[in-house]
C-alpha cells in the first residue's frame, strides 16, 4: 500500500467517525446512511480531459471519494459493474429559472400610463428593478423540471427568477432529490440582469435605450445611496443593488448586438459581465471576442422551415435562411476565437433536444474536448467552485451520469443521474442486456427471435414459419413477458425468469386456445456489434454558406484572402485607397458654382483634388469611374431619421427622457440603410421620438453598411438631444386613455422646459460643490439638460405652430441657453424674423401637412421662406421611404417658392450639415473634405434621377452594378437554402411554419413596448 | 419668363371671367401638347369650344385665322396636358386625418356597397385646393373600411357642391380582398388561428354575398328591399366596375379567381404591389390594374430595392393595362404628387408619355369615363393643364393655367396666398 493510498484509507475511516449534525427533528430513530458504492469497470471521464478507458469511481457520502484507473473498492462499497458504460462529470447550466415562481403575467397594453412602481414598501422608483429577489429563498424543488436536466446530463444550475432588469441574485443549486437546504451549492452566485422589464407594469421603460438608461441610473444611484449615509431615505432596492455588486454579474441578451451595449455598460461601471447569448453571435465574432466577456451559449439552433408554398417562403428573409444553416456553428465559431464560453441547454423548446443540438455543434466543429469543457470545468470556474465541481475528484460533489454510450454517439442517453451520491434512474444501468439472437422452444414449436437497437429502445421481432412478426416483450428483472402471433389472428402470451448467467428465460405461456405450455429462451448468440452498437458520429462534411456583413440580404460576404480570423468589415471597406471620378457635372455647393466636365480626385477618404483631366493614378487599389454625362454631389444628408434603431424610438413614458442615447441602440442591419444608400444618403441622424417634451439623446451615423454599431456612429459627432412640442407631447391623438402624464396642454408643456432647466441649474451648481464634500448623485437626465446649458449638446426641437416656437425660444433665452435646430418647424415661415434673430436653424418637411390639426397651415413654401429670411434650412425625412428620395424633395422647393437648384440641392447637402455642425467635415464638395459623395444619372433635383453610386469616407457602398451583383446572390443562395431545406424535409427532420416578420418603421410618435410582441401591425399610426 | 407666364394665366382668366363679350371658341397655338395616349405633338394648335376640345393637330404649316376664334392664346414654351385623374383616393373626405370630426371616409360594418363616397366629397374641402395645382383634375373619391367599403364616384376637383362636380357617380363598387394569413414572428398559435378562423369567414361570407347578390339580381321581386343587393345590381349588370383591393401575391391568384367564379363583368385590380410575381396570370385574367403608389418601400427586406419604382415598367412591358393610384399613408394630402409618382417610375424604365398616361388616359379607361377625359382628343371635356415645364419632375411642375370642362380654375390656394401674405410681413417681395 503507498502512501497515497494509506491516507485515503485513513481519510475513509475518518469519515465514518464524523456524525454530521442536523437541526430537523426526527420522528423516530435517526436513520443515518453512509452509503458507499463503487462504479468499476467503466469508461470514466475524471474532468473534460482526462478519460480512462477502464476506470472505476468510489462514491461516499455524496462526495467523489476516488476515482481512477487503479482504484481499490473498499469493502463497505454497493459495486456497480458498468461494462460498456461512460460516466461524467454532471453538467452545470449556468441560466436557469428551475424551481422558481411563475412570474405574473404583464398587464394589456394601453390602458392608461402607470408613472409609478406598484409596488409596495420601502423600495426603489421602478418596478423592473428586482434587485432584493433571490433565488435560494424562492427555490422549490421541481422533480419533473429536475429529471428534465438530468436526462440531459446537467446535475447543477444556476437558477434566477427570470423577471426584470434587475433580477437579484441567483442560486447554484444541485438538482437533487433532497430537501432544498442540500441542494444549495452557493445561496448568492450571481447578480442577474437583462434588458427587458418582465412583469413590470410601470411604463417607464418602454424601450431598449430607456431599459439601458435605468441600468445606469441605478448604478449611480446605488453609488450615491452607499455614500451619502445621512442625507436619505432608507431604500431596500438600492441596499440590495449594492450588496449584488459583490457577485459575479450575468446579463441575459436578445441578439449578438446586446454584447458590445453590456461591454460598454461593464466599462463603465467596472463590471465583468458573464452574459447569456441568444444563439446568433458568430455573425459578428470578431465582436465578440473585442467585447472581452464570458459567454453562456444556448444550442437553440432553429428547425428548417417549410418551403413547400413558394410564396409563403418568401417571407422567410435571407438572413433566417442563412441562420438556419449556420447556427450549429455558433460554439465552434467561439472556441476557434479562443472566447470562453459554457453552454447551457436553456432556450430549447424541450431538455430532450440537448444532446441531439450538442452532437450538432460538433459536427459544425466544436470538439468534443470542448464542449465537455463548456459543459463542466468551465461553468463551474465562471462561478469559482472549479474544486468543488464539475469534475469527478476526490472530495468534490458525487454529481454525474452515466450513459449508455459516448454522449457524442448517435442515440446515445442517460441511464442513472447522481446527485449528491444519491441516483435517479431511467434505465438501470446494470439491467442485464437482453439483446441478441434466440431460439424459442415453445410446447414443440421452434421459433427465431432477435431483440436488437437502442438498450433503452430495443428492437424486436420472431419468425414464424418463414414471415417476420412482431415480438413484443417487457423485461422488469426478472420477469421477462412477451407476446406474439404465431398464427394470423393467434396471439401467444407467455412469462418467465432471466437467468443471465445461461443467458436463457424459461416459463409457462398460454396459447389462444387457453392451454398452457412451457417455454425455454435461449440465447445463441449476443447481438453483435454492428446491431447493438450506436450509430456513430456524421461526418464533417458540410458545405455551408458565408457568414455575410451585416447579417441580412445585401451583406456581403468577407473576400477569400482575408484569413479566418479578420472578420471585421474592414477587410472590404478599406477595398480602395483611391478614387478618381472623371468628367462629372460636380455639384460643389460652394456658392452656385456647378462645374462641367470636371475630375474629383480622392485618396485616403478624402478630396484631395477638383480639377479637369487629373491624370489616373498610378496607386494599386485605385478606381475609375467614368462619370461622363452623370452628375456629382455632396452625399445626402438626413437630419431627421428613425432607422436603424432597436427596441422602440421613444421612451415617451414620462415629460422627460433626456438620459436616454439612440446611440445605445443603434441596428446596424436595418435594411433601410441599404435603401437609403441607393438614394445617395450618407449621414443620418437618428432622433428619438417625439412622444415628449424632452426626449432623448441623437445619435449621428454614417451609412456605412456592413460595419456594426460602433462603426456606424460618426466620429467626433456634436452631441444632440431630441425636443418636442405640441400634440404628440400633450398626447391629443393617443386615444381616451392618455389623459394623464403631464402635460396635456401647450401651457404645460413649457412649464416642463421651465421646472427642468431650472433643476438642471441647481444641480450644476451641486456638482461644482461635490468636490467640497458635498453628496453629489449623478443624474443622467440632469447631466444630459446641464450640457445644453454649457452648449456642449445641441437641441433638435420637433415643432408645428408658431406659438410654441416662440414659446422655446423665450425660455432658452430665459435660461440662457440655445435652440440649434427647430425641426419639421412647419409654422416657421410665420415666426421666421424671430427664428433669424435667435440664430436657430429650420429643418423642415417639403409638403407633409393635413395629418393632424397643428400641422393645418402648413405650407410647402416653408422652406423657401425660410431660406430668404436668411434661416439655414434643411429638408428631412423622419421616413424610411421618402428618405430615398430627398433629392425629390429639396427640388420641391424649387416649385414652391423659386429656390434656386444649387440652393435646394444644400437642403439636403450643406445645410443639414451645418445643423449638425459637421459642414467643416461633409456637405461639399472641396479639397480637404471627407469623400462622401453620389454620382447621380440625371441632375439630382430631377425626378428622372437616380443615385448611381453612393460614396463614404472615399469608399463605395452602394454600386447598381453592385447590386445587381448582390440581388443574383441573394437569389442564388435562397435557392440553395431552400433546397438544402427541402431535402432535410424529405430526410425527416422538423420543420417550422414560415412566419413573416413585418419591418418596424419608425416616425416620431411610434410607441411601442421592448419586449412585448406586436401583434396587431395595422395599429393605428398618427404621423409625426 | 415668369412674368410672361402671369400675363397667360390674367389673361385668360379675365377673358373667360368677363360676362361682356362670349370666350367660347378658344384656340391655343404652340404648346407641346402631351397627348395622354402617348402622342407629343411638338408644336400644337388646341381648339376647345365650349366645354369639349373641337380638335387638336400639330399647327406646323397651318395658316391661322385669327377671326375664326373668340380669342387665341399663344402658349409658345409651354406644355399642355390632359387633366391628371387621382384613382382610388379619400381626397375630400377629410381634412385634418387626426382630427375624427373632420374625418368622413369610412363607415361601420363589413359589407357596404351601398354606402357612397360622393355624399361625403366636399368641395370645400381644404386639402383640394393645393392639389389641384399641381395638375391634377379628377379624383375617384373612395370610401374604405370594411370588406366592400362602398362605391367610388368620379369627381372634378372644383364644383360648388358634389352634385356639381361629379363627373361619373358610382362607378364601382370597392372590396378589400381578404388577405391570406401569414403566421407573424412572435405571435401565439392561438392568435394566429383566430385570425385564420376570421379569415376563412371572411371568404365564406364574401363568396355567399356575392352569390346571394346575384340571386337578388337575377329576380324580379323581392318580398323586401335588400338595399346592399340593390348596390350590387350594377355590378352584374356590367354597368359599374368591381375594385377588388389586393396586394400579395397569393391573394392576387385567388382574386382572378374569383372575379372568374362570380363572373365580374368590370373586374379591376387596386394594389398589385406583388403583381410582378403573377404577371403571367395578371395577363391572362385581363384585369386592368390600379398599381400601388410608386413612393413606397418594397415589402420584405430581401426584395430588389427598385422593386416599386420598376413595377410600372414591368406591367407597360407586359402590356398589362395599368395606371396609378396613391392608396395609404397622407394619401389625400399626398395626391398633388401624383405627377411626381408617374415621373419616378420613368426613371425606371417608364417612357414619360407611358407615366403621363398611367396618370391620365389608362385611368380613364380603366373607370370607363375616357370619352370625356384622359386625353386631348376631339370631342372630350376641355380639361386640361398647361404647365411651364415638364408636368411630372417636381423641379420644373408649374401649372400656369387649368381648365375642368372649359373653365379655368383656381390656380392660388391658401397655401399660396399664407406663401404671399408672409412675403409681405418680412418685404421680401
Amino acid at each position: 500500500m503507498n502512501r497515497k493510498s494509506l491516507l485515503l484509507l485513513v481519510l475513509f475511516f475518518l469519515a465514518f467517525a464524523i456524525r454530521s449534525q442536523t437541526t430537523f427533528p426526527n420522528n423516530g430513530a435517526p436513520h443515518p446512511r453512509h452509503s458507499v458504492h463503487a462504479f468499476i469497470n467503466v469508461s470514466l471521464f475524471l474532468d473534460y480531459e482526462t478519460f480512462i478507458n477502464n476506470g472505476t469511481l468510489v462514491i461516499k457520502d455524496g462526495l467523489v471519494f476516488a476515482a481512477g484507473e487503479k482504484v481499490n473498492v473498499p469493502k463497505e462499497a454497493i459495486v456497480h459493474d458498468l461494462k460498456g458504460k461512460f460516466i461524467y462529470p454532471s453538467f452545470i447550466d449556468l441560466f436557469s429559472d428551475y424551481g422558481m415562481p411563475e412570474t405574473g403575467a404583464q398587464r394589456p397594453a394601453r390602458n392608461g400610463p402607470q408613472m409609478q412602481s406598484n409596488v409596495k414598501g420601502a423600495y426603489g422608483w421602478n418596478q423592473a428593478i428586482h434587485a432584493e429577489t433571490e433565488a435560494h429563498k424562492l427555490l422549490q424543488h421541481q422533480k419533473d423540471k429536475a429529471d428534465e436536466y438530468k436526462k440531459a446530463g446537467f446535475g447543477i444550475v444556476l437558477t434566477h427568477k427570470r423577471d426584470g432588469i434587475v433580477r437579484g441574485s441567483a442560486s447554484l443549486v444541485n438538482l437533487s432529490n433532497k430537501k432544498e437546504n442540500a441542494c444549495i451549492v452557493k445561496d448568492r452566485a450571481a447578480a442577474v440582469y437583462s434588458f427587458s422589464k418582465g412583469s413590470s407594469t410601470q411604463d417607464y421603460p418602454s424601450s431598449l435605450a430607456g431599459s439601458i438608461a435605468l441600468l445606469r441610473q441605478t448604478h449611480y444611484d446605488a453609488q450615491w445611496y452607499a455614500t451619502a449615509k445621512e442625507n436619505r431615505d432608507y431604500n431596500i432596492s438600492l441596499e440590495e443593488f449594492n450588496r449584488l455588486q459583490q457577485l459575479p454579474s450575468l446579463f441575459e441578451t436578445r441578439d449578438k448586438y446586446d454584447i458590445a451595449r453590456i461591454a460598454q455598460l461593464g466599462k463603465e461601471f467596472g463590471m465583468n459581465y458573464l452574459v447569456k447569448g441568444s444563439g446568433n453571435e458568430y455573425q459578428r465574432i470578431s465582436d465578440m471576442k473585442e467585447s472581452g466577456l464570458k459567454f453562456i451559449l444556448p444550442l437553440n439552433f432553429p428547425d428548417a422551415y417549410d418551403v413547400q408554398d413558394p410564396f409563403d417562403a418568401e417571407m422567410i428573409t435571407l438572413s433566417e435562411l442563412k441562420h438556419w444553416e449556420l447556427a450549429p456553428g455558433n460554439p465552434s465559431a467561439f472556441e476557434k476565437r479562443f472566447i470562453p464560453f459554457c453552454l447551457s441547454s436553456s432556450d430549447l423548446k424541450n431538455k430532450e433536444q440537448f444532446f441531439p443540438q450538442l452532437r450538432k455543434a460538433i459536427q459544425y466543429g466544436l470538439s468534443e474536448k470542448m464542449a465537455l469543457k463548456a459543459l463542466t470545468y468551465q461553468p463551474a470556474a465562471f462561478m469559482n467552485v472549479q474544486n468543488q465541481l464539475g469534475a469527478l475528484k476526490p472530495g468534490y460533489q458525487a454529481n454525474f451520469f452515466i450513459s449508455s454510450a459516448s454522449i457524442f454517439d448517435e442515440g446515445a442517453v442517460v441511464l442513472q443521474h447522481w446527485v449528491l451520491g444519491e441516483a435517479e434512474t431511467f434505465y438501470d444501468p446494470e439491467k442485464p442486456d437482453v439483446r441478441g439472437e434466440y431460439v424459442l422452444k415453445a410446447g414443440n414449436n421452434n421459433y427465431k427471435v432477435s431483440i436488437k437497437g437502442e438498450l433503452s429502445k430495443p428492437e424486436s421481432k420472431i419468425q414464424v414459419d418463414t414471415s417476420n412478426r412482431k415480438f413484443t416483450f417487457s423485461f422488469a428483472p426478472p420477469l421477462f413477458s412477451f407476446s406474439f402471433l404465431y398464427d394470423s389472428l393467434k396471439t401467444v402470451r407467455a412469462t418467465g425468469q432471466y437467468n443471465a448467467n445461461e443467458r436463457k428465460i424459461t416459463g409457462r405461456g398460454q396459447w389462444a386456445n387457453g392451454d398452457w405450455f412451457d417455454f425455454e429462451m435461449l440465447q445463441n448468440a449476443a447481438a453483435d456489434s454492428a446491431t447493438t452498437n450506436l450509430k456513430k458520429r456524421p461526418a464533417q462534411n458540410l458545405q455551408l454558406g458565408k457568414v455575410i456583413y451585416p447579417f441580412t440580404a445585401y451583406g456581403e460576404a468577407l473576400p477569400e484572402s482575408e484569413g479566418a480570423f479578420r472578420d471585421s468589415w474592414t477587410a472590404f471597406k478599406t477595398r480602395y485607397k483611391a478614387i478618381l471620378i472623371k468628367n462629372a457635372t460636380v455639384w460643389t455647393n460652394r456658392g452656385d458654382t456647378v462645374l462641367q466636365d470636371y475630375d474629383v480626385y480622392v485618396v485616403d477618404g478624402r478630396i484631395v483634388r477638383i480639377a479637369p483631366n487629373i491624370d489616373a493614378p498610378k496607386l494599386a487599389f485605385a478606381k475609375i469611374i467614368d462619370a461622363k454625362g452623370k452628375h456629382l454631389t455632396p452625399g445626402i444628408i438626413d437630419e431627421h431619421s428613425h432607422i436603424a434603431l432597436n427596441g422602440g424610438v421613444n421612451e415617451g413614458t414620462e415629460a422627460s427622457s433626456a438620459e436616454v442615447r439612440m446611440g445605445d441602440v443603434i441596428d446596424p442591419e436595418d435594411i433601410n440603410i441599404y435603401r437609403q444608400l441607393s438614394g445617395g444618403v450618407t449621414t443620418a441622424q437618428l432622433l428619438h421620438g417625439s412622444a415628449n417634451p424632452i426626449g432623448g439623446q441623437s445619435a449621428l451615423i454614417k451609412l456605412r453598411w456592413g460595419q456594426n454599431a460602433e462603426g456606424l456612429k460618426y466620429e467626433k459627432a456634436a452631441p444632440f438631444i431630441k425636443f418636442a412640442l405640441g400634440e404628440n407631447v400633450k398626447q391629443s391623438n393617443w386615444g381616451d386613455h392618455n389623459v394623464i402624464r403631464f402635460p396635456q396642454s401647450r401651457m404645460g408643456v413649457e412649464q416642463v422646459y421651465m421646472d427642468f432647466f431650472i433643476r438642471a441649474k441647481e444641480y450644476k451648481t451641486l456638482k461644482q460643490n461635490s468636490g467640497k464634500g458635498a453628496v453629489f448623485r449623478i443624474d443622467l437626465e440632469l447631466e444630459a439638460l446641464s450640457e445644453i446649458l454649457e452648449n456642449k449638446r445641441f437641441i433638435t426641437c420637433h415643432s408645428y405652430v408658431q406659438s410654441e416656437i416662440n414659446m422655446l425660444l423665450h425660455v432658452a433665452d430665459s435660461l440662457g441657453f440655445k435652440v440649434n435646430t427647430f425641426t419639421h418647424i412647419l409654422e416657421g415661415y410665420k415666426v421666421a424674423d424671430k427664428m433669424k434673430a435667435h440664430g436657430v436653424h429650420a429643418s423642415t418637411f417639403s409638403d407633409w401637412w393635413a395629418y393632424k390639426n397643428e400641422v393645418m397651415e402648413a405650407i410647402p413654401y416653408n422652406a423657401a421662406l425660410l431660406t430668404k429670411m436668411g434661416v439655414v434650412t434643411a429638408m428631412n425625412s423622419d421616413d424610411a421611404e421618402m428618405a430615398r428620395r430627398l433629392n425629390q424633395e429639396a427640388a420641391k422647393a424649387i416649385k414652391y417658392g423659386g429656390v434656386s437648384e444649387t440652393d435646394a440641392l444644400k437642403m439636403v447637402t450643406l445645410n443639414p450639415a451645418i445643423l449638425l455642425h459637421i459642414d467643416d467635415r461633409v456637405g461639399s464638395i472641396q479639397v480637404g473634405k471627407t469623400a462622401d459623395l453620389v454620382v447621380w444619372t440625371d441632375n439630382p433635383l430631377s425626378v428622372y434621377a437616380k443615385a448611381d453610386k453612393t460614396i463614404i469616407d472615399g469608399q463605395i457602398y452602394f454600386d447598381r452594378e453592385e447590386d445587381e451583383r448582390l440581388k443574383a446572390y441573394i437569389k442564388s443562395e435562397r435557392a440553395r437554402l431552400i433546397a438544402k431545406m427541402l431535402q432535410e424535409k424529405q430526410a425527416g427532420a422538423g420543420t417550422q411554419k414560415v412566419k413573416s416578420k413585418p419591418h418596424r418603421l419608425y416616425h416620431c410618435d411610434t410607441m411601442e413596448t421592448y419586449g412585448k410582441e406586436v401583434l396587431n401591425s395595422s395599429e393605428l399610426e398618427v404621423h409625426d | 419668363m415668369t412674368k410672361h407666364v402671369l400675363y397667360i394665366s390674367l389673361l385668360f382668366l379675365s377673358l373667360s371671367l368677363s360676362a361682356q363679350k362670349k370666350q367660347d371658341h378658344i384656340a391655343f397655338i404652340n404648346a407641346t401638347a402631351h397627348i395622354g395616349n402617348g402622342q407629343v405633338i411638338e408644336k400644337s394648335l388646341f381648339v376647345i369650344k365650349g366645354d369639349k376640345i373641337e380638335s387638336i393637330m400639330d399647327i406646323t404649316g397651318i395658316k391661322l385665322n385669327p377671326a375664326a376664334f373668340d380669342t387665341v392664346i399663344d402658349l409658345s414654351d409651354q406644355h399642355l396636358y390632359p387633366a391628371l385623374i387621382n384613382p382610388n383616393n379619400i381626397l375630400g373626405l377629410h381634412d385634418a386625418e387626426a382630427v375624427r370630426a373632420t374625418v368622413d371616409f369610412a363607415e361601420v360594418g363589413q359589407l357596404n356597397p351601398h354606402i357612397r363616397a360622393l355624399i361625403a366629397y366636399n368641395t370645400d374641402n381644404l386639402i383640394i385646393p393645393t392639389v389641384k395645382t399641381n395638375g391634377v383634375l379628377y379624383t375617384q373619391v373612395t370610401p374604405r373600411g370594411g370588406l366592400i367599403s362602398g362605391s367610388s364616384s368620379i369627381m372634378a376637383l372644383e364644383g360648388w357642391n358634389w352634385e356639381d362636380a361629379v363627373l361619373k357617380a358610382d362607378d364601382g363598387i370597392h372590396l378589400a380582398f381578404p388577405s391570406n394569413v401569414e403566421a407573424r414572428a412572435g405571435e401565439s398559435d392561438e392568435h394566429y388561428k383566430k385570425r385564420l378562423t376570421q379569415y376563412t369567414s371572411s371568404m365564406e361570407e364574401l363568396h355567399r354575398f356575392f352569390e346571394e347578390a346575384r340571386a337578388y339580381y337575377n329576380t324580379e321581386t323581392h318580398p323586401e328591399i335588400n338595399l346592399r343587393f340593390e348596390a350590387m345590381k350594377t355590378i352584374f349588370a356590367g354597368t359599374s366596375r368591381l375594385y377588388v383591393h389586393a396586394n400579395k401575391a397569393k391573394d392576387l391568384l385567388q382574386v382572378f379567381s374569383f372575379v372568374r367564379q362570380h363572373a365580374i363583368k368590370w373586374p379591376v385590380l387596386v394594389g398589385g404591389k406583388e403583381a410582378y410575381k403573377v404577371l403571367g396570370e395578371l395577363k391572362q385574367s385581363g384585369i386592368p390594374v390600379m398599381l400601388n403608389r410608386v413612393h413606397d418601400l418594397p415589402s420584405k427586406e430581401d426584395d430588389e430595392v427598385d422593386i416599386v419604382f420598376k413595377l410600372p415598367a414591368l406591367l407597360q412591358k407586359d402590356s398589362i393595362l395599368f395606371c396609378l393610384q396613391l392608396e395609404g399613408d397622407m394619401e389625400a394630402m399626398q395626391s398633388r404628387n401624383l405627377p411626381f409618382n408617374a415621373g419616378s417610375a420613368v426613371a425606371y424604365g417608364l417612357s414619360k408619355e407611358q407615366a403621363l398616361a398611367a396618370i391620365s388616359l389608362n385611368a380613364a379607361k380603366i373607370m370607363g369615363v375616357h370619352t370625356l377625359i384622359g386625353s386631348l382628343e376631339d370631342g372630350k371635356l376641355a380639361s386640361f393643364v398647361v404647365s411651364n415645364g415638364d408636368l411630372l419632375d417636381m423641379k420644373t411642375n408649374a401649372v400656369i393655367l387649368a381648365c375642368i370642362a372649359g373653365k379655368p380654375i383656381q390656380l392660388n390656394n391658401k397655401q399660396s396666398e399664407l406663401y404671399f401674405r408672409y412675403l409681405n410681413k418680412y418685404k421680401l417681395r
